[in-house]
């Protein structure tokens, strides 16, 4: 392959993406979870921050310090806050057993590779090859979404598959307008504050963060 | 043809003369070895020669038995030729001493079993192949049950004719929708027949299931652990090393030969299955404690493997891959050859030792290489090489396995490529756990301290049963020190199916499948160099080391009242396996309490395929079974009626 | 030919050498970066002259399997030594063997040593043979699949083909590359029975893998043994350069580069034994049964390094 340096490391950053999608699938605690969200943060941010300067799209820049200042550091912060307040710092315990999530992991993400090839073949940019890689990262989220019985752990998933699919739309388009970005961001900020007061709400009901409560809410 | 005419009178000879004469039973057992040897080195001469055909006036009026040698024929008859020779040679001392007596109905059912293996090798129509697979099925149930008088056999056969039938019904639906309406069952017009991809795919998936049923492909595999440790151990090893064979050599002739064309899917199935029979096999073969069990399951590893590469050389021939087509069946074939070789080793040795000790179960064995060293050592060799250690004959098509995994970037299909590399880890985890399974199977029975005191009065085996086990050690070594050799001999079998030969690109010292660049393996220069190294640190030492050898007791770490029962017992050395493979099994067991004088220790773990598959199946069985039963009255008049109705609903239905 | 051949002879005896080197490096860093006084860096050589001069004790239950062990397992261990590039690419002997009969010939030491553990008939031998196994079926799949990662880059499994092409290339960051070095790191840490997963100075039989295996060794067969491990080392961190840091490898012909390929092969190794001190310094043994987890770690590294090299470099 002859392609060139920013490139590379642009490749490189996906594969620790992807690396740190099968790392949260694999903690088991909170405080793990949160750390690895934000290195995934960050790791989005450095891309999207190389995408910009090697492509000459400006409004890249915007999105990378957006990703950096929310993900980085806000939103970990505020997590951090939570576990510490809501003292849920406890293993997590997976729904399924790990061996078996990994396997799942590998088979998924096969799946979003071959996915990937042909939509990368249509579109136009150089980033194109890691469209594969933003895939999967999604799937592995809703993967760990799936696995995981306890509140916060899922929100993290949540939010990991946005960064997901924030790493989809820089590389097989170069981002989305700024306007659309700017709003998912405010969404996204303003869904996690909305949580944080529910995960309090839902402790109070239930005495437990633990999700399964829920399905005492069921109608008989 | 002529050999099993020879087979056949030999064992009619038995039949009559033993009761009579004791003493001939050897001469007869050992005269089958010499046909078997005279059957190798004819199908070894044949090879590369153009197809020959005979027709047999005996069968039906009007329906002989049509018999044809080609190259897929002569390469399996090539192994149960020699491995059959290996072993009969053994079963002539086998049999001649001790409890198991030499009846003349052994005899019989011996020398037809070989008799209809060769036939259904030799088969050229749908009724000749049928008729030899189910005297193959019968003469082998009557050999498992040469001890029919314990329940637990009786269990064990009937399970197995059972699961033999089964497996042939869905072979004969094979062969009707292969003659394809044209009422012809010879394999002639099969050759001829155009079939559609739909009715081809049915064909393939009978065919799968009915020789799977045969080979102990997961989830049919289930008499295999039960009908191997029950039969005499010659037998078993003929069984596990020739009888399985046949199966893949029935696919083999179905999916390359019958049908005209070979669709991907089909391999990428075939693999998948393989590997996870393969991965099973092993998996329980850990944690088995009774040796021949042991050696039961890690026959469905080995039959994983090569199905495992039957798959693969499906897929590369469906996408017109000749080449590595090439490899990977020369890879099947030679997983085939090895595995009659090395299993049969290990069944007899196993049976030697069952002989001297009388028990099957590791746990009442161990330190038999002092009262043993012949078996022991000669086992060893069979352990190794089934191990998949170099330079010894499993490496070698473990290796050539391997090689083919990785050639697959370059198929039409964007998933194969990625998966199949990944699932060539599967190939090297089974191969690594076959090391942990061998390691357990020779460490808990030849090795450690003896933790029967009655262990050491245990005899050395005969030397026409020593005989036997160096003529099927002998294989594996030449085996795997002369690849290039044997692969040569393949190649016309492997240009016959696949439409090339594999080209080795080295000499005949280095074996280069594709391209010398690529990968090569000399296993010659490897034992050379192995051999050269051991001679020099030996001089070495001896040059250096003036000290003496000084004889005392093992290290008890301060706790001086260590005694045989100290060590890993069976089940302990399996523990890691069943704790990591928790989710495949149900472990059963009871275990003594802290008081107990007299603690007794039973551990046994179960095959969920079992429970989760066969009894629910058993009880719908039985439960439809009832309700047909309800029908039966005892008054002839009814049953009457019923044959009037069902005749008079087939008259209206075929109108 | 014949400078190959000898070139191939040189090449294997130094590496059989100077083995005992870098453990006695190793065994310098940790205890310095522990805080230590360090033994000197001869010190495994004084050990081993040590035991050829001493009497052997044998079991009274000792077959002859368990003193053709030792020899074996060196034996194995010198053949892998001459796989293996290490200052010359020029190996005659190298088409013999491949990467998978590398794996195959660790395998074959081991089982031997596994089954020379278990000829005694000790509690501790059979539980150091079971452990080892355990650890090496974990290990050898993702051994393999790092191996399988390179070979697909280079399109050869022949070490110095791929050395070949990894050192020849033009310089790129392989991310398929990058995982299946940690994971390689990770298979040897597990198959050289180091810190996390075994501790090579352990003194308490419950805890032991490698060690309860050659417990009941004494004198030339230990002395043997020990030097065997000590190569084993050497040519993992050998195979680990070689598959990771290919530069300065002397390409086929080349024989003037040989000085400075040793001068670096130095420097690598000198290199490698301080991280691998260093990594044993900040972690603790782990659990046996967390080791699966971490092998199986290494497996999932290895697996998405093939996967991403599929998708990002083809």
């Amino acid at each position: 392959m002859a392609t060139t340096y920013p490139l590379q490391i642009v490749n490189l950053l996906a594969a620790i993406l992807l690396l740190i999608s099968f790392a949260m699938l694999s903690q088991r605690r909170v405080v793990g979870l949160v750390t690895l969200f934000a290195w995934q943060g960050a790791a989005l941010a450095s891309s999207t921050a190389i995408i910009a300067w090697s492509t000459g799209q400006h409004h890249l820049y915007y999105s990378a310090g957006l990703t950096l200042l929310l993900k980085v550091i806000a939103m970990p912060w505020f997590f951090y806050r939570l576990v510490r307040k809501l003292d849920i710092n406890r293993d997590v315990e997976p729904m399924l057993n790990n061996t078996a999530t990994m396997l799942i992991g590998i088979a998924l993400v096969i799946f979003a590779f071959n996915l990937a090839l042909p939509i990368s073949q249509m579109a136009g940019t150089v980033t194109r090859s890691t469209l594969g890689v933003a895939m999967a990262c999604v799937l592995l989220a809703f993967l760990m979404m799936i696995t995981r019985t306890k509140a916060l752990p899922q929100v993290i998933g949540f939010l990991a598959m946005e960064n997901g699919l924030f790493f989809a739309a820089t590389s097989a388009t170069y981002g989305m307008p700024l306007v659309v970005e700017l709003g998912v961001a405010l969404d996204v900020l303003v869904g996690v504050f909305v949580l944080g007061i529910f995960f309090f709400q839902i402790r109070e009901t239930f005495d437990s963060l633990d999700l399964k409560h829920m399905e005492k809410l069921r109608e008989k | 043809m002529i050999a099993a005419t020879a087979w056949l009178l030999l064992g009619v000879a038995g039949l009559i003369l033993v009761p009579r004469l004791p003493a001939i039973s050897k001469p007869v057992f050992l005269l089958g070895a010499l046909v078997g040897v005279l059957v190798g080195a004819t199908a070894l001469g044949f090879l590369g020669a153009p197809a020959e055909t005979a027709v047999l006036v005996i069968g039906l009026p009007d329906l002989p038995f049509h018999l044809r040698l080609d190259n897929l024929t002569a390469i399996f008859t090539l192994i149960l030729g020699f491995a059959s020779a290996g072993i009969s040679l053994y079963a002539t001392g086998y049999f001649h001493s001790g409890h198991d007596r030499p009846s003349g109905l052994l005899c019989l059912e011996y020398h037809l079993f070989l008799g209809s293996m060769l036939m259904v090798l030799l088969a050229d129509d749908a009724y000749a192949f049928m008729v030899a697979w189910e005297l193959m099925a019968l003469s082998s149930y009557f050999l498992v049950t040469t001890d029919h008088a314990i329940p637990e056999i009786r269990r064990a056969g009937f399970l197995y004719l059972l699961m033999a039938h089964v497996g042939a019904v869905s072979l004969l639906l094979c062969f009707g929708v292969l003659q394809g309406g044209h009422g012809a069952y010879t394999f002639a017009y099969m050759r001829q027949a155009q079939m559609t991809p739909y009715w081809a795919s049915i064909a393939f998936l009978l065919a799968l299931f009915g020789f799977g049923a045969k080979a102990g492909l997961v989830p049919v595999h289930v008499w295999l652990p039960e009908a191997h440790p029950a039969a005499p151990s010659p037998v078993s090893a003929l069984m596990s090393g020739i009888m399985l064979k046949t199966a893949i050599y029935g696919l083999l002739r179905v999916t390359f030969d019958l049908l005209h064309l070979q669709i991907s899917w089909w391999g990428s199935l075939t693999l998948a299955l393989g590997l996870i029979t393969a991965l099973y096999g092993v998996i329980f073969a850990a944690v088995q404690s009774d040796m021949k069990r042991l050696l039961a399951w890690s026959s469905i590893e080995n039959i994983g493997i090569i199905l495992a590469g039957f798959g693969l050389t499906v897929i590369f021939s469906a996408d017109g891959k000749g080449m590595l087509a090439a490899l990977a069946l020369t890879a099947t074939l030679y997983h085939a050859v090895n595995h009659a070789f090395f299993k049969g080793l290990l069944f007899v040795g196993t049976g030697s030792v069952l002989h001297a000790t009388g028990t099957r179960q590791m746990g009442g064995l161990g330190g038999l290489i002092r009262t043993m060293p012949w078996t022991a050592w000669l086992t060893l060799i069979g352990a190794l090489a089934i191990a998949g250690l170099p330079p010894l004959n499993g490496f070698v098509s473990e290796w050539l396995l391997l090689q083919a995994f990785l050639l697959t970037p370059g198929l039409h299909q964007n998933y194969l490529n990625m998966v199949i590399p990944v699932a060539a880890a599967s190939v090297a985890l089974a191969a690594a756990l076959a090391a942990y399974v061998m390691v357990k199977f020779y460490g808990v029975v030849f090795l450690g301290q003896p933790r029967d005191p009655s262990l050491k009065d245990a005899h050395e085996a005969g030397w026409l049963q020593r005989l036997g086990m160096i003529w099927l050690a002998l294989g594996c070594i030449l085996l795997g020190l002369l690849p290039t050799q044997f692969i040569g001999w393949m190649a016309p079998t492997v240009k016959q199916l696949t439409g090339q030969s594999l080209v080795n690109d080295g000499s005949w010292l280095m074996l280069a499948p594709v391209n010398a660049e690529r990968a090569s393996y000399s296993p010659l220069i490897f034992l050379a160099v192995v051999l050269v190294a051991l001679a020099l640190t030996f001089l070495f030492v001896r040059k250096v080391y003036h000290g003496r050898v000084r004889r005392a007791d093992p290290w008890d770490c301060g706790f001086p009242e260590q005694t045989p029962r100290m060590q890993d017992s069976a089940e302990g050395f399996g523990q890691p396996i069943r704790q990591i493979f928790q989710a495949f099994m149900r472990v059963e067991r009871e275990t003594p309490t802290p008081f107990d004088r007299t603690p007794h220790y039973h551990g046994a773990s179960v095959d969920k395929i079992w429970t989760l598959l066969y009894l629910p199946i058993a009880r719908v069985a039985g439960w439809l079974s009832e309700q047909a039963g309800r029908l039966q009255h005892g008054r002839i008049q009814w049953y009457l009626i019923y044959s009037f109705a069902t005749l008079i609903f087939l008259l209206v239905f075929t109108q | 030919m014949t400078t190959g051949i000898l070139l191939q002879i040189a090449q294997t005896l130094l590496a059989i050498l100077v083995a005992p080197l870098l453990l006695g490096w190793t065994n310098q860093c940790r205890a310095w970066l522990q805080g230590r006084s360090a033994p000197p860096i001869t010190q495994p050589y004084r050990v081993m002259r040590k035991l050829f001069h001493k009497d052997a004790v044998i079991a009274h239950t000792a077959s002859p399997l368990f003193r053709f062990a030792p020899y074996m397992v060196f034996a194995c261990m010198a053949l892998a030594a001459g796989i293996v590039p290490m200052i010359a690419n020029d190996l005659p002997f190298s088409p013999a063997a491949d990467a998978i009969a590398l794996v195959g010939v660790f395998a074959l030491a081991r089982v031997f040593l596994a089954l020379a553990a278990m000829d005694i008939g000790t509690s501790f031998g059979t539980l150091g043979a079971r452990r080892e196994m355990m650890v090496s079926f974990l290990a050898e799949p993702a051994l393999l699949m790092v191996f399988f990662t390179a070979s697909l880059i280079s399109q050869s499994t022949q070490l110095p083909h791929i050395v070949d092409t990894l050192a020849h290339r033009q310089f790129a960051i392989y991310p398929s590359l990058a995982f299946a070095g940690v994971a390689f790191w990770m298979v040897s840490v597990a198959e050289n029975a180091r810190i996390p997963v075994d501790n090579p100075t352990t003194h308490l039989e419950l805890t032991m893998i490698h060690e309860a295996m050659i417990l009941e060794y004494s004198a030339r067969h230990l002395a043997l043994i020990e030097w065997a491990v000590a190569i084993k080392l050497f040519t993992y961190s050998a195979l680990g350069i070689a598959l990771f840091l290919p530069w300065g490898i002397a390409p086929t012909g080349n024989y003037g580069a040989l000085p400075l390929a040793l001068l670096a092969l130095a420097v690598k190794m000198a290199g490698g034994g301080f991280v691998l001190a260093f990594m044993e310094t900040i972690s603790a043994k782990m659990r046996l049964f967390r080791v699966p987890e971490f092998l199986g770690t290494a497996f999932l590294l290895a697996v998405l390094g093939m996967l991403i090299h599929f998708l990002l470099e083809v």
